[in-house]
């Protein structure tokens, strides 16, 4: 018995509908419908192979990169089907930013990193694109680190750093939303903290998703909360419902550590 | 004898085996050199170095031997070949790991493996019997009419297109070093994470921008490697070019002229050395080749080396 919650149209920011996915014979994600609220964080969370990632990469169909997939069912963002044969992936992808478990600086400068995207964007006047590189920075609070090594290489930074690094390239496009795949998996408990301060502040301006396997951290930052099992969304609902009094008694099992 | 004593034994023995296959890798380089060095020295003796590798003739008759003419054969061919190999093994390993459908994938790496398989007599033979007689009635001819017209560069292509020349040869020692280069550069490329091109993908970048901008720059030093492994090889290469370049002691300004390499003379030229300086002076000539190898390899490292350190 699944239990989801529908949210008001006007909060709606990305609304799912009857999403499946499958690669090969494997069907990785089944008939899920879910609702993203505008300027929020929206966890989701599941054990191990549960499909939550790959359900996270239908979003910039970062699966299209690969042979052999099959969407079902529809992603709906401002009306528009991100799922339609007729949308341009490229531009998709420059308005919804991915950041990964481990931290992918590029093999440039910190300045040309956090440029590159701008520079994709059409952006050359170089006054502009030190002023949204100086800002995107600030913006994830790594400006003040990095400001006298602008530069020099990416991969010489800490792990943290560079994380916040590839946060700040992600926000540098302004995309509408960010998805977050196990951002701080790789980190230490500074930097989770200093990532997870940093995400709970950009939901003023953008929306997040985010792929957990930290329970504590989907607690602390989301306002929404997804459980999935197999492939399937068992629950959807505010975070304090989910961790405090879910419905689905799969879910509480998992949250409080039964299975997982 | 304790047996304490024999498992040291046994130890000792091992070591000293081990350190002799070791060793002979460092006995055969010195030995090789000493060698040439001591071949060569009456020629060495006789023409000195910077007189030796900037005179121009070669002359058994009247024992005049000078190398520049060898030296020119060799670095024009194996610059040529490596300006034709580059692009075309950089878009293989392009092709074959960011664009190439999957069931084509196998089948073009065994080609290219096949390829870098196929003994160098054969591409002589193919380069003298298939590739020159196209090279002389058609694309050289063409290439007159077309670059040929442009000032300055068309000296390039001056004189008689015969087919036997340069530009055959070069042709020939692309396609030979095209698969090292090829499946290095492919190697290479593999190695960049897929999570890094998927960020790039994951701003909005394009296939190409993809590949110009991460996996290019993550594997240059790489490509690089190859690239200097497969000069190493166009260096020494004799047989494919024996057949193609004419083995004409001259330094050619156009491409369609003949020329000679150093290993193409040497390989030619020992059944004809009556004379001691003529042995001498080919011996001078191996080990200018060893030398050149030997620098291209310890320069590649060394700049591989810059390039890796943070």
């Amino acid at each position: 018995m699944n239990k989801t919650i529908k949210l008001a149209n006007d909060r709606v920011l990305i609304r799912v509908q009857n999403l499946s996915f499958s690669y090969g014979h494997v069907r990785a994600v089944k008939d899920i419908s879910m609702d993203v609220a505008k300027n929020s964080v929206t966890a989701l969370i599941g054990p191990s192979g549960c499909g939550k990632t790959t359900f996270l990469r239908c979003f910039n169909r970062m699966h299209d990169l690969y042979p052999g997939n099959c969407y079902e069912g529809k992603i709906l963002m401002g009306g528009r089907n991100l799922l339609g044969k007729d949308v341009d992936i490229t531009e998709l992808r420059a308005g919804i930013g991915m950041v990964f478990q481990k931290p992918t600086p590029f093999p440039m400068s910190v300045f040309d990193n956090i440029a590159y995207g701008l520079k994709l964007k059409g952006i050359r006047n170089q006054t502009e694109l030190s002023h949204r590189v100086e800002s995107a920075l600030k913006h994830a609070a790594l400006w003040d680190e990095v400001k006298d090594r602008l530069k020099s290489g990416a991969s010489g930074l800490s792990g943290g750093q560079q994380q916040r690094l590839v946060i700040a390239r992600a926000l540098a496009v302004e995309p509408k939303v960010i998805l977050f795949d196990e951002p701080t998996s790789a980190l230490d408990p500074i930097s989770t903290s200093k990532i997870e301060e940093l995400i709970f502040r950009l939901k003023e301006e953008i929306t997040v998703i985010i792929v957990t396997h930290n329970m504590q951290q989907a607690a602390r930052i989301s306002d929404y909360t997804a459980f999935m099992y197999v492939g399937e969304l068992i629950e959807f609902n505010e975070t304090d419902v989910i961790f405090t009094n879910p419905d689905v008694k799969l879910t509480e099992e998992y949250i409080t550590g039964r299975f997982g | 004898m304790s047996k304490q004593n024999l498992t040291d034994y046994k130890d000792t023995l091992f070591r000293v085996i081990t350190f002799g296959a070791a060793m002979v890798v460092l006995v055969v380089i010195v030995g090789i050199f000493v060698s040439l060095v001591e071949q060569s020295l009456p020629a060495i003796r006789k023409f000195g170095f910077f007189h030796f590798i900037t005179t121009p003739i070669w002359d058994p008759v009247h024992e005049v031997f000078g190398a520049a003419s060898s030296l020119y054969g060799t670095i024009v061919t194996t610059v040529l070949a490596m300006a034709i190999a580059i692009p075309v093994s950089i878009g293989i390993a392009i092709f074959m790991t960011e664009l190439c459908p999957n069931f084509l994938k196998g089948a073009m790496g065994t080609a290219i493996e096949l390829l870098a398989a196929i003994p160098s007599i054969i591409y002589g033979m193919w380069g003298l019997f298939t590739l020159a007689p196209i090279m002389g009635n058609t694309v050289e001819p063409f290439l007159q009419h077309t670059i040929g017209k442009i000032p300055y560069l068309g000296s390039l292509f001056s004189g008689t297109p015969l087919g036997i020349d340069i530009l055959t040869a070069s042709t020939v020692l692309s396609i030979m070093i095209i698969p090292f280069m090829a499946s290095i550069a492919r190697d290479t490329f593999m190695l960049t994470p897929q999570v890094l091109r998927e960020s790039a993908y994951g701003i909005g970048a394009t296939r190409w921008e993809v590949i110009r901008n991460v996996v290019l720059p993550y594997s240059k030093g790489g490509v690089f490697g190859g690239m200097v492994i497969a000069m190493g090889r166009a260096l020494g290469e004799t047989m494919a070019v024996a057949f193609v370049l004419g083995n004409k002691h001259q330094i050619a300004h156009s491409l369609l002229d003949a020329s000679a390499t150093i290993t193409v003379t040497l390989a030619n030229e020992f059944t004809e050395a009556d004379s001691n300086m003529y042995m001498a002076s080919l011996f001078y000539l191996a080990l200018i080749l060893f030398v050149m190898s030997f620098l291209t390899l310890a320069a590649a490292k060394f700049i591989l080396k810059e390039r890796s350190a943070p």
